[in-house]
């Protein structure tokens, strides 16, 4: 009898769906933690919500094999990894994120600090995190978002950042760089030594600045304090008479012509400057390389007021627990233990722990990207491109001279709303 | 049974419960204003669902408070108060929010009358001047041809074509009519419209295209043998029977370059302000209520503009 067959197929079909359906609302509402743990053997899977910074194929793919643990990278850009952490906590496992965002997220309490005491190599962490200073010894710059003003929370569950360190940290440093400005030097043709030739007249139309208000209105500042129109006491914590007068400066600039474009994205940036759109702009360290990879002349320029820095580190989401945060703290561990330090080190950032990854570097690569002494042999990127050519130096040099040379972090200020106001004041001049 | 059952019964059979079965059992009737509510039914669901709730919400939203990282369901004017900042106090200078809807109404009213002026004459050439349907059809995907590929590679691919050193500029260079190559070809006002009409002419084009191939030919004939010019057969004639495409075309066009901030922002360099780009500006920030209010405002003024619009055509009666 068809009819009682097609019947049946249809209660099969709706059971079936009505199970999975149920078992998707289990998963998706976190019922099933604490759930007798029945599928051991299965994969071990961590969502990995960040920018791309960190999220290396090559990276997840080591990780699988040496420790088990598969990544599945949710990639955003830095407002919206933020916004993400707000809005949706329970949509991620590892959280990957900039210090300076912390300032918005830890108050919201979507996130777990990690405990100091799990990270095996926590004590070997470059005392730039820890101290603010380098392992040389030489002082770093602590105006803004510094990390050593957000490492560390009063208690496990406490929204509140102390100020001497526990063991319960915010952020378990990653990745660090010191950012300053790039330039054509093919067309420039003469020497830049400071901030202030951003908003020069001889670059008029082509210069650029980062489409991020809260980044942006830093390197604002570097502009106007270098050109010596204004000292602040901290430019990552400007009061509203001082983002007035930084904007003012940036509108007339604006109406001057200055800007070809502002940039928000690294291809953005990569194709101004590669095209001659741009001649000077606040660029990345890797942008740089991807320019100079094309066979374009660009320099990453050291500036004689210092670099703006920022840094990212690991935390996991407040609805992780039980043997998944343990999996987070496996893989927080194994990232820290060298392979994935190396890997962003070739890359042109900074790793972490600074021991482990030179474990994992030949030591004519070391010595180029980290003591700023002339390559010995050709500088190769982690996927096996040519980047340097033999006798090529970093520019700006050595670990110590870049990241001594920080007078600033990324930040969000206190005024925040004021100066993202101002922002829109700036666009719409 | 009646005659819209009936019609409905063969169209999809199995949708009147029993139907194809038993046909012992008498068919439950259907009022024709059920199966009204039934055809529309599906679409309202998802109206409400995704637009009517969310937009209420919007609003709702943009009455609260908030701070770095959460809202605060309180009322509060702050984020209207914040937006409408300084527009009494600097007069007679317009106030950021003033200068932002200039513009944007600027940039939508260039855009507007050049797919206008585009898309009419484009459509008048697939309509009267192709004969064959194929054709006609054939056409008519070729003003596809600006979706196929996605929106940023869009973008990226005017810098090699009006960048500084860009095929426009190096070409007009070696010819020799400059001497420098021109700069607001790229990150201007002019690029933000060549790129927007490049993208929505498309919209424009098939409203009044599907007007005019509805217009009897006899009247155009009629027109002809009452002496009338090419050019008066197009204004007395033509265009008041285009003008529902026009209008719908026109509706299209306003309401998407009205909210956009992707292509301003891309083409402009990021240095034009859009009513968009101020709502994403503070979504960014974390600033949901600021940025609902800005939504809520533009809603506002997009539906004014709408609303006049359909005063000059009544659509509902012309369709």
């Amino acid at each position: 009898m068809t009819e009682t067959t097609r019947k049946t197929g249809v209660s099969r079909r709706t059971l079936l769906k009505g199970t999975a359906g149920l078992a998707g609302l289990a998963a998706g509402s976190g019922a099933i933690t604490g759930f007798p743990y029945v599928k051991s053997a299965e994969t071990k899977v961590l969502r990995y919500l960040g920018t791309a910074v960190n999220e290396g194929d090559d990276i997840s793919k080591q990780c699988l094999k040496d420790i088990g643990i598969k990544i599945e990278y949710i990639t955003a850009t830095t407002d919206d990894v933020t916004k993400r952490v707000m809005t949706q906590p329970n949509s991620f496992d590892v959280l990957d994120t900039e210090y300076f965002s912390l300032k918005k997220i830890v108050p919201s309490g979507n996130i777990l600090a990690l405990d100091a005491r799990k990270i095996k190599e926590f004590d070997n962490i470059t005392p730039v995190f820890t101290k603010g200073e380098t392992p040389g010894g030489k002082k770093i710059g602590g105006q803004g978002t510094a990390p050593w003003k957000v490492l560390y929370l009063e208690g496990k569950d406490s929204k509140k950042f102390a100020t001497s360190a526990t063991e319960f940290v915010t952020l378990i440093p990653t990745v660090y760089n010191a950012d300053t400005l790039g330039i054509r030097p093919d067309l420039i043709k003469r020497p830049i030594s400071s901030w202030s030739e951003l908003l020069n007249p001889d670059f008029k139309g082509k210069a650029s600045i980062l489409n991020i208000p809260s980044i942006g209105i830093m390197d604002a500042a570097m502009v106007v304090e270098a050109s010596g129109k204004y000292k602040y006491a901290d430019k990552g914590n400007m009061t509203k008479e001082e983002i007035d007068l930084t904007m003012k400066v940036m509108t007339e600039a604006k109406k001057a012509g200055q800007f070809r474009a502002f940039w928000k994205d690294f291809n953005e940036s990569v194709n101004l400057m590669a095209s001659g759109e741009t001649v000077i702009q606040s660029m990345w360290s890797p942008a740089v390389t991807k320019v100079r990879s094309m066979g374009i002349a660009c320099t990453f320029q050291p500036l004689k007021e210092g670099y703006r820095s920022w840094a990212s580190g690991f935390c996991v989401s407040k609805g992780v627990s039980g043997a998944k945060l343990e999996w987070a703290y496996e893989f927080v561990n194994w990232f820290l233990s060298g392979y994935a330090g190396a890997y962003l080190n070739r890359q042109g950032y900074y790793s972490a722990v600074l021991s482990t990854a030179k474990a994992h570097m030949e030591p004519y690569e070391w010595a180029y990207w980290m003591e700023g002494k002339p390559a010995e042999k050709d500088i190769k990127a982690p996927d096996g491109s040519l980047l340097e050519k033999a006798g090529a130096v970093r520019d700006g040099g050595s670990y110590e001279d870049r990241m001594g040379g920080v007078a600033c972090w990324n930040a969000v200020m206190d005024e925040n709303d004021y100066m993202v106001r101002k922002w829109n004041e700036f666009i719409a001049a | 049974m009646d005659m819209s059952e009936e019609v409905l019964q063969q169209a999809s059979p199995g949708l009147i419960p029993g139907s194809g079965t038993a046909r012992a059992v008498k068919p439950t009737r259907l009022s024709p204003s059920l199966i009204s509510w039934l055809q529309a039914g599906p679409m309202m669901l998802v109206f409400l669902a995704f637009f009517l709730i969310p937009l209420v919400f919007v609003v709702i939203v943009s009455f609260w408070d908030y701070n770095e990282y959460q809202l605060l369901p309180a009322f509060s004017g702050r984020g209207y108060t914040d937006t409408f900042e300084g527009c009494i106090a600097q007069l007679p200078e317009l106030c950021t929010i003033g200068k932002t809807y200039l513009k944007t109404l600027k940039l939508c009213f260039l855009v507007w009358a050049s797919t206008l002026f585009i898309g009419f004459w484009v459509a008048y050439f697939l309509a009267f001047h192709v004969r064959s349907k194929t054709w006609q059809m054939g056409l008519s995907l070729l003003c596809t041809i600006p979706f196929w590929t996605s929106n940023v590679i869009r973008m990226i691919a005017w810098i090699p074509l009006l960048g500084r050193n860009g095929l426009v500029n190096s070409g007009l260079v070696k010819t020799g009519l400059i001497n420098h190559p021109i700069e607001w070809l790229l990150f201007s006002e002019f690029s933000v419209v060549l790129a927007l009409v490049h993208l929505f002419t498309f919209f424009m084009v098939v409203p009044i295209f599907n007007s005019m191939v509805r217009i009897d030919k006899s009247l155009i004939e009629a027109a002809y043998d009452a002496g009338a010019t090419g050019f008066q057969t197009l204004v007395n004639v033509i265009i008041p029977l285009a003008k529902p495409g026009i209008v719908i075309g026109s509706i299209f066009v306003i309401t998407i370059v009205m909210g956009d901030f992707i292509t301003i922002g891309v083409m402009g360099g990021q240095q034009i302000a859009a009513a968009g780009k101020i709502i994403e500006t503070r979504v960014n920030a974390l600033q949901f209520p600021a940025a609902a209010a800005n939504a809520v405002i533009l809603l506002v003024i997009t539906f004014l503009i709408i609303s006049m619009m359909s005063r000059i055509v009544d659509i509902k009666k012309e369709l």
